[in-house]
């Protein structure tokens, strides 16, 4: 069985909410990044308020909600987190979220090797059959970090978003566990198993 | 889409805590019913108890249980329960177990109808992969029941019970996807 | 000139109504009986529900109605005896971007097919764009819910996304379709009159 939480540059690792609220508070200041990530109002948050929301989030502990940090394999730094949050196991559908911080970690792989890690995490350890995701229309970078980890496009909702009065659409992607099968060419074996 | 509540003889439904609690109460009663269904000591709880039971199970049940009540198509009689469990939704995989607390309704295919309406719910709602059971050995007519379902004998835990002075084993069977679909008539 | 003497809570056969927490659980408990009909609105598993589940469910949408300010439920009615008839939803509001997200359904056999979801969907587009005055509405549609894709084309609505195959009944794989329409579009194709 293989470490499948490792990728080529990052690993997913828990959560320290402390840790985790503390660099959110820096990030969340810088108004680009907030709403690259969000589709509310950006606001500006206290680490306690953020540290006492994780908490309450990975207190839960459900095989429906995993919220992981994204580490460097060369260095063990903080460098963002993913998500994956299952909205249906009768259909076995799920969200993804990502976020890299530091504009300084950008374009370099990190979120594309991320994207395939927790993507094998849901396809052969959760068993799900289909991750989707949303992404706004001004996000080209992560756009094109999805469509390389093998999202397919399959629709937008057209002016989603107001900001600074422009318009702006909300894309959704999705990718199905048949044609992740594929792609990465899976053994038959495992893929047999996983139906 | 089908209506799979509904089937030959019986219907499933979700009813709320005072009329369970009343019906249960009658079907305790029925100490054969008790100890053909369940492993624990037959017990008398009031009827203000088993309410109460049902209404605090309301408040904190998970989304993994799946409890439904069985009544007859053509009296709309309440006569038992079924109910399924999903024990890990990584697996896929649900305890299921019922009981048919009326007895004149033993034996006549009214359980059977239920049970597979619970397993068809379960391959054709939940999209499990598998679904178990257990049962008494001494429970020939529930065994004859779960086989016509489809169930397939997995194994025997040697001794499980002890009653009246007598030991029993307990079964313990399954049926997967792909049979149960396969007795349908292919699809998955 | 503001057009505040049409009535926004009634067309000719049905009206919009609040929930009435004594009569209505029963009535909906039988609703969520009919596997059929709840399949063609419920994307998660379907599962009956007694009516003190409703209640409870009921219960927690008032809360929601008024702490969380992003939903407005409202019941549909026979304007001639009041009876339920049935749901309009508008849920998941985005008050900075202006968007939500519509659900509406008829819960009894006898009650479709008469036109009804028809004069609740104009209601509720009227009230979400008239009076809420969001700029955009998604409904959201299992792809073998021919009556509702066929409802919101009629009025207007644009297929935006296709998750393929997002849901699994019956051994099939179904895709789930997500319809928009924007505020300019209704208003053009109501000239105003709503």
């Amino acid at each position: 069985m293989k470490d499948i939480l490792k990728g080529e540059l990052v690993r997913l690792c828990a959560v320290d909410a402390e840790e985790l609220a503390r660099a959110y508070t820096v990030w969340n200041r810088d108004s680009e990044l907030a709403r690259l990530f969000d589709s509310g109002a950006a606001r500006l948050h206290s680490t306690k308020g953020i540290k006492e929301f994780i908490e309450k989030e990975i207190e839960e502990e459900s095989p429906a909600h995993h919220l992981f940090t994204i580490r460097a394999l060369d260095d063990n730094r903080l460098l963002g987190d993913i998500n994956l949050d299952v909205i249906n196991w009768g259909a076995r559908d799920s969200f993804v979220g990502i976020g890299i911080y530091n504009r300084a970690d950008w374009g370099k792989g990190y979120g594309t090797d991320a994207m395939k890690v927790i993507l094998r995490f849901a396809f052969t350890e959760i068993n799900l059959r289909r991750v989707t995701l949303t992404v706004f229309e001004y996000n080209p970078r992560a756009i094109r970090c999805y469509e390389k980890a093998g999202f397919q496009h399959e629709g937008r909702v057209r002016g989603a978003l107001l900001r600074d009065g422009k318009r702006w659409d909300n894309l959704y992607m999705g990718i199905l566990q048949e044609d992740w099968m594929k792609e990465t060419r899976v053994l038959p074996e495992l893929a047999l198993a996983t139906q | 889409m089908k209506d799979i509540y509904r089937g030959t003889l019986v219907r499933l439904v979700v009813e709320s805590p005072e009329v369970m609690s009343k019906m249960f109460v009658r079907w305790d009663h029925d100490t054969e019913a008790h100890r053909l269904a369940d492993s624990d000591p037959a017990q008398l709880w009031s009827e203000k108890w088993m309410k109460e039971f049902a209404e605090k199970r309301l408040e904190k049940e998970s989304d993994q249980a799946f409890r439904f009540w069985i009544r007859t198509l053509a009296e709309d009689k309440l006569i038992g329960d079924v109910s399924l469990w999903v024990n890990s939704w990584t697996h896929s995989e649900a305890w299921i177990g019922i009981m048919i607390g009326e007895r004149d309704f033993w034996g006549k295919g009214y359980g059977t109808d239920a049970m597979r309406l619970a397993v068809q719910y379960g391959f054709t709602e939940i999209n499990l992969r598998r679904i178990s059971l257990g049962l008494h050995a001494y429970n020939l007519r529930a065994l004859k029941s779960y086989e016509k379902v489809g169930f397939k004998m997995e194994g025997t835990m040697r001794q499980e019970g002890l009653r009246d002075g007598q030991r029993y084993d307990g079964y313990y069977m399954g049926i997967l996807r792909e049979e149960w679909f396969a007795m349908q008539g292919g699809g998955s | 000139m503001l057009d505040i003497q049409t009535q926004l809570f009634e067309a000719q056969d049905v009206c919009f109504g609040p929930i009435d927490h004594e009569a209505h659980p029963e009535i909906e408990s039988k609703w969520t009986h009919d596997a059929e009909f709840m399949r063609l609105m419920e994307l998660k598993p379907v599962r009956p529900l007694s009516p003190a589940m409703v209640k409870k469910q009921y219960e927690s949408i008032e809360k929601q109605m008024e702490e969380d300010k992003n939903l407005f439920y409202l019941t549909i009615r026979a304007c001639a005896d009041d009876r339920l008839i049935g749901k309009a939803v508008i849920e998941w509001i985005e008050w900075t971007n202006g968007n939500g997200y519509l659900r509406l359904g008829i819960g009894s056999a006898e009650d479709r097919r008469k036109g009804y979801g028809t004069q609740a969907l104009k209601m509720l587009l009227r009230y979400a764009f008239g009076e809420l005055n969001l700029y955009r509405v998604t409904a959201v549609v299992p792809a073998y819910n021919e009556g509702a894709i066929r409802l919101f084309q009629k009025f207007g609505f644009v297929e935006e996304i296709r998750r393929r195959k997002a849901l699994n009944r019956d051994g099939e794989f179904w895709d789930i379709i997500s319809f928009g329409l924007l505020n300019s579009e209704w208003r053009e194709q109501t000239n105003g009159r709503g």
